[in-house]
């Protein structure tokens, strides 16, 4: 139902609305356009890798390894920049697109043509491209002054008004949700999410789909990873570490179910802002970044059982309507 | 050209289709001929071939020798697509439909209609074209409702459409009228006769007599991969089409042996689950088979999976006595204690654990029972399996052997065997012979009867007439979640028990 | 589908059985054997590259490091085969770690803080089973969740400290001898473990009802099995188990840090899998998974021993994971396909 839908992200947006005005009340400063606008700024590369989980996910899958596949491209353009300082920058960006795209292959061939379950495929590439950036970095890392400037600004400038991170995460949101929803395409992620059986009967390629999917979300990835070095100015072993959780944080809060077949790009969205809000406020009522894990897993869980509780009421208010 | 040079009127004519599996001969030599503006029956048991031939027909099979002919052209359908592109759509149960989308992109998923350069999706079309495509059909349905809250029968009807979408030429139902109400099915029949008078073609899998009777032109029997024959519709008297079904007289098919009925064991009291069914009152004595008839839909299935515990009864939801006493079965494990034992309908799902071996599937029931303090006894078990499988007679190499390379008539047997094994004293049986070939099917009937003689109470729930009429001591029909009525042997005619089930007062 | 069944003829089963060659060809075949051909490699080649390799007191030194993790695969072995999986073992570690920090900077003894370990892994792998059985939610969201909520309470607490003050018994738990041999305490705690486990999953109703649900739980169901029970009484060992495990770890490091134990769930889960358990549930046994275990013991030591950093030996735990899904496939068709042709040439 698409009452439904609208239902569940309005209360998102009531959610965040309340959230924001009871921290502002105690702390005036949060409110402040240059805070919010931070916040976004902070949130865009969430939004950005939950898209793309997002449409993992609603193929029935999920992509453990996108911590590591921002690591590795990060590491592996931050040195790029550290020897050869002279590649253009758009060319760079390029490359950090293409090397998503090779990781975000190589975990679809795992996974549409050797049929491996894709969290056990993304558990394995997790540590695997983990490690490989130990490999290429031997333990050191890129530090801000072996970053030429024009790397290092690269997300900071704003020559349309808006940061070049936020408008990347701005055209990752507006392709995505076109892709969703005015493509066929899009639509058969849909439909393999919904029934896959059924799918392969209306002739849609599962090994197809469930190919693109992770390549979306690869160069997803690559793009994220040299805007994660390239913002925070380092390039380190951990870069990135845990952060696959958050954006299955915000993909199940923002209303996709983990059995796959729903979700919308706002939800995602929503749940990817709650998220940037819960962890920007920490630093403001005093609660030290460490909670941070703590208060995603908690979210995590509370999302999942208010969204099963959600549907079995639902059922069960079907089930009544029927005639007897 | 056609081989034989004749000319025809027919749209699908398969000629010789044989299909083998692995010590399986599913379709020998069959021929079935669909003529344009027609609606065609596809009779014959369970088991007996019709889904196969429809697998084979709409691509999703290929058959092992034979002919299809298109319009007179010879062609082979090597994948869905191609048969759909030769405008055939099946129209199959639940297997098909995306829960989570709508009505709309359900019907035009695999085939989005998109436009402008850009080739973005045309959501308006597609849901103007749905909306008249329902409107045809006088469906009040709407394109955006999400399917998940659309009932079976509404599902149905969108599985049409969608057929309709792709402008099909023959549209294939398999046992069109099985989860629908007696006013959803008289919708159905309004569907087909535009269908024909579309000049399309109408292929339904039934057994069910009723439909066959009520909208069918022309009827083609299967009877254990075989073809038996076919005719016009009227003119052909219904104890005809059940001997071509059955091969034999009702008598030989169902070996009853009078058993002696005693004292009353089970109780039902007004049982009701709401939206599912409602005031079900009955009682069941030693030594007596009571065949519970209805379309499915009529709450048959899920009365017995509550005396089953498979879903407790809520408060208010009526009283079931045992032997007089009243019991509140909570769980199959309680149910089990309390000397039941559920024979399911989905065999493979819910009947037989197919992964493991027959051993371990006859003993599971009865596996604390047969332990010590927690610990398996090998020989315990060896002991039972030894005696139940072959009390059933189940055909095996060796115990040990996994139950998913028995046939579909020994799995059954496995599970009447690990049933058997409690010892129950009320067996409840949900399509025991859906699937099963017919030699095994007379075994079971005969095993229902002996069983019967040895004082078991047996609930049969059966969706097949002559099984009904064949073994049942008493009858309880349900309607819309009902008792719509509950027959005596001598009483159950096959036109009282279907009017019973269609909801007409007799 | 027409379900006319022509049983396996009695001839062709009884000149199965009786094939010799044909019997061997079974055994060698099965997964658990080849995974023993691949240990014994594994022991060859590096015994081989390191001088070091073979010496008594260096291998069973080197059980110290995996031990704990394999107490761990124990319970996952059942979780898996229920058809479930639990990703928050490891948080669920350092979770009791730090309840055991804390009790111990509050001045508990040894004693105490082994039942603050056992209790709080047991209590978590409650909470855990409690989600995922009470609001059917599948175990892979549940516990992605909960591994997330357990560490991060731990980083909460102690953020970028730790505790490290530990009663001195304690130590004993995670580095002692038995008496004046070499066998290292967790060694032989764990093999007893093994035992139990091994008895339980294969010789009890328990595991008997295990193998039903992972392999299909609607049929167990109605087959009388107490589904729900089973599932959840398997997580809450799940969590028992990570709690003793963290017990013997903390004893072992003497210290507890946010970051204990990061990323063994990889492990774990790998070695369950390598041990020929099936992901979907259902197959598999305990002897594979402990060859599993040893194996990927022994493999890092052996890289030990050859200098390979810590991180690049996670390359190859995740390289191995994927060929171990892949492995048991492969092994099967070919298995199949080798015994069909022996079968249809005439039993051998």
């Amino acid at each position: 139902m698409k009452r439904l839908l609208k239902r569940r992200e309005l209360t998102l947006v009531l959610v965040i609305a309340v959230l924001v005005a009871a921290i502002s009340l105690r702390h005036p400063a949060f409110l402040r356009a240059s805070n919010l606008y931070d916040i976004l700024d902070d949130t865009a590369i969430l939004f950005m890798v939950a898209i793309g989980q997002m449409m993992v996910i609603v193929t029935g899958g999920i992509d453990l390894s996108v911590s590591s596949g921002i690591a590795l491209v990060g590491m592996s353009v931050g040195m790029l920049n550290q020897y050869y300082p002279g590649i253009p920058i758009a060319l760079i960006v390029l490359i950090s697109m293409a090397m998503g795209f090779v990781l975000g292959a190589s975990n679809g061939l795992l996974i549409s043509q050797a049929g491996i379950p894709p969290i056990i495929a993304t558990l394995g590439t997790l540590s695997i491209y983990r490690g490989f950036v130990f490999v290429l970095s031997r333990g050191e890392w890129v530090s801000a002054h072996e970053m030429s400037a024009a790397f290092r600004e690269l997300p900071r400038a704003a020559p349309l008004g808006i940061t070049n991170l936020l408008l990347c995460a701005v055209l990752v949101t507006v392709l995505a949700a076109l892709f969703l929803t005015l493509t066929r395409t899009g639509r058969e992620i849909y439909g393999v999410g919904g029934n896959r059986v059924a799918a392969r009967y209306v002739g849609i390629s599962l090994k197809r789909i469930d190919f693109l999917v992770f390549t979306v979300s690869g160069v997803i990835v690559g793009l994220s990873g040299l805007l994660w070095v390239a913002r925070y100015a380092s390039a380190q072993n951990e870069t990135a570490a845990g952060f696959h959780l958050p954006t299955i944080a915000a993909c199940v809060i923002g209303g996709v179910s983990i059995l796959g077949g729903t979700g919308t790009v706002p939800g995602v969205i929503l749940g990817a802002l709650f998220l940037g809000i819960v962890i920007n406020a920490l630093p403001v009522i005093n609660l030290s970044p460490f909670y941070q894990m703590a208060i995603q897993g908690f979210v995590i869980l509370a999302a999942i059982v208010v969204n099963t509780l959600v549907d079995q009421r639902n059922q069960r208010l079907m089930l009544r309507k029927r005639v007897l | 050209m056609y081989p034989g040079g004749e000319v025809s009127d027919s749209i699908l004519e398969c000629r010789k289709i044989r299909k083998d599996f692995p010590g399986i001969t599913a379709l020998d030599e069959v021929d079935f001929k669909v003529r344009t503006g027609e609606v065609h029956a596809l009779i014959g048991e369970n088991g007996a071939g019709k889904s196969t031939l429809v697998k084979i027909v709409t691509g999703i099979l290929q058959p092992s020798s034979g002919t299809i002919a298109h319009r007179g052209q010879v062609v082979e359908f090597r994948t869905p697509l191609a048969s759909q592109a030769a405008g055939i759509a099946a129209i199959h149960q639940e297997a098909s439909m995306f829960p989570e989308l709508s009505v709309t992109e359900n019907i035009y998923m695999g085939h989005h209609l998109a436009g402008g350069r850009a080739r973005l999706l045309d959501w308006r079309a597609m849901r103007a074209r749905t909306r008249s495509l329902l409107q045809r059909l006088e469906l009040d349905i709407d394109p955006d409702t999400t399917v998940r809250d659309l009932s079976v029968a509404e599902r149905h009807m969108v599985e049409i459409v969608k057929a309709l979408s792709l402008d099909a030429q023959i549209v294939i139902m398999d046992e069109p009228t099985s989860a629908l109400s007696l006013r959803e099915v008289r919708d159905l029949y309004k569907i087909i006769r535009q269908l024909r008078a579309e000049g399309r073609a109408v292929v339904f899998i039934s057994h069910k007599f009723e439909d066959i009777y009520e909208i069918a032109d022309h009827f083609t029997v299967l009877r254990d991969g075989r073809y038996v024959g076919e005719g016009p519709v009227s003119g052909t008297a219904i104890d005809e089409i059940i001997q071509m079904m059955v091969g034999r007289s009702l008598k030989q098919m169902f070996p009853k042996t009078q058993a002696a009925i005693g004292e009353t064991v089970l109780e039902a009291d007004m049982l009701s689950r709401p939206g599912v069914f409602r005031d079900v009152s009955f009682q069941l004595r030693r030594g007596e088979i009571m065949g519970v008839f209805g379309l499915v839909g009529s709450g048959r299935s899920e009365v017995m999976q509550a005396l089953f515990g498979i879903e407790a009864l809520g408060s208010g939801g009526g009283t079931i006595r045992i032997k007089g006493r009243e019991v509140r079965v909570s769980s199959p494990a309680r149910a089990k204690a309390h000397g039941i034992a559920y024979i399911p309908e989905d065999r493979q799902l819910q009947g037989a654990i197919v992964g493991m071996s027959i051993r371990d599937n006859v003993t599971l029931p009865m596996v604390d029972r047969l332990s010590t303090i927690g610990v398996l006894n090998r020989r315990r078990e060896e002991a039972v399996t030894e005696e139940y499988g072959r009390r059933m007679e189940v055909k095996a190499a060796g115990w040990e052997q996994p139950v998913a390379s028995l046939s579909g008539g020994n799995q059954q047997k496995v599970v009447l065997a690990k049933w058997l094994a409690t010892r129950p004293e009320i067996l409840i049986m949900d399509e025991p012979t859906k699937g099963i070939d017919v030699a095994t099917k007379a075994k079971v009937h005969e095993f229902i009867s002996r069983l019967a003689g040895e004082g078991l109470a047996i609930l049969l729930v059966s969706s097949e007439l002559p099984e009904i009429l064949g073994m049942a001591d008493t009858v309880l029909v349900m309607h819309e979640g009902r008792v719509a009525a509950r027959l005596e042997r001598a009483e159950a005619t096959a036109e009282r028990l279907i009017r019973a089930a269609l909801g007409e007062n007799s | 589908m027409a379900e006319q069944g022509k049983p396996v003829p009695p001839e062709a089963a009884a000149a199965q059985r009786s094939s010799g060659s044909l019997q061997i060809l079974k055994v060698l075949t099965r997964w658990e054997v080849i995974l023993l051909l691949i240990f014994l490699v594994v022991i060859g080649v590096s015994a081989g590259v390191s001088p070091y390799f073979l010496d008594l007191f260096n291998i069973m030194n080197t059980t110290f490091n995996f031990m704990e993790k394999a107490m761990v695969a124990l319970p996952m072995t059942l979780v898996i085969l229920c058809g479930d999986i639990d990703i928050s073992v490891a948080g669920i570690m350092a979770l009791a770690s730090l309840l055991m920090g804390a009790a111990s900077a509050a001045g508990a003894g040894a004693g105490a803080l082994v039942l603050i370990g056992l209790g709080t892994g047991a209590a978590a792998g409650l909470l855990n089973g409690l989600l995922i059985v009470r609001f059917s939610i599948p175990s892979i969201a549940v516990t992605i969740g909960s591994m997330s909520l357990f560490r991060g309470i731990a980083y909460a607490v102690l953020g970028d400290k730790a505790y490290t003050r530990y009663p001195k018994g304690f130590a004993y738990l995670g580095q002692g001898y038995v008496g004046d041999t070499l066998v290292p305490f967790e060694l032989l705690l764990f093999v007893l473990l093994a035992v139990l486990f091994g008895l339980l999953l294969h010789r009890t109703t328990f595991g008997r009802k295990v193998y039903a649900i992972g392999n299909n739980a609607t049929a167990a169901r109605f087959s009388g099995v107490p589904v729900r029970t089973v599932r959840l009484l398997v997580f809450c060992l799940s969590g028992l188990m990570s709690g003793l495990a963290s017990v013997l770890l903390t004893s072992r490091i003497g210290s507890t840090r946010p970051n204990i134990a990061e990323g063994w769930e990889l492990e774990i889960i790998t070695t369950v899998v390598l041990g020929g358990v099936a992901i979907s549930g259902g197959q598999g046994n305990l002897f594979g998974v402990i060859v599993g275990i040893f194996l990927i013991g022994f493999l890092k030591f052996g890289m030990g021993l050859i200098n390979v950093p810590g991180v690049v030996m996670n390359i190859v735990i995740g390289f191995l994971l994927i060929i171990a899904i892949l492995l048991p496939g492969s092994v099967g068709r070919l298995r199949n396909r080798l015994l069909l042709r022996r079968q249809l040439r005439g039993g051998g």
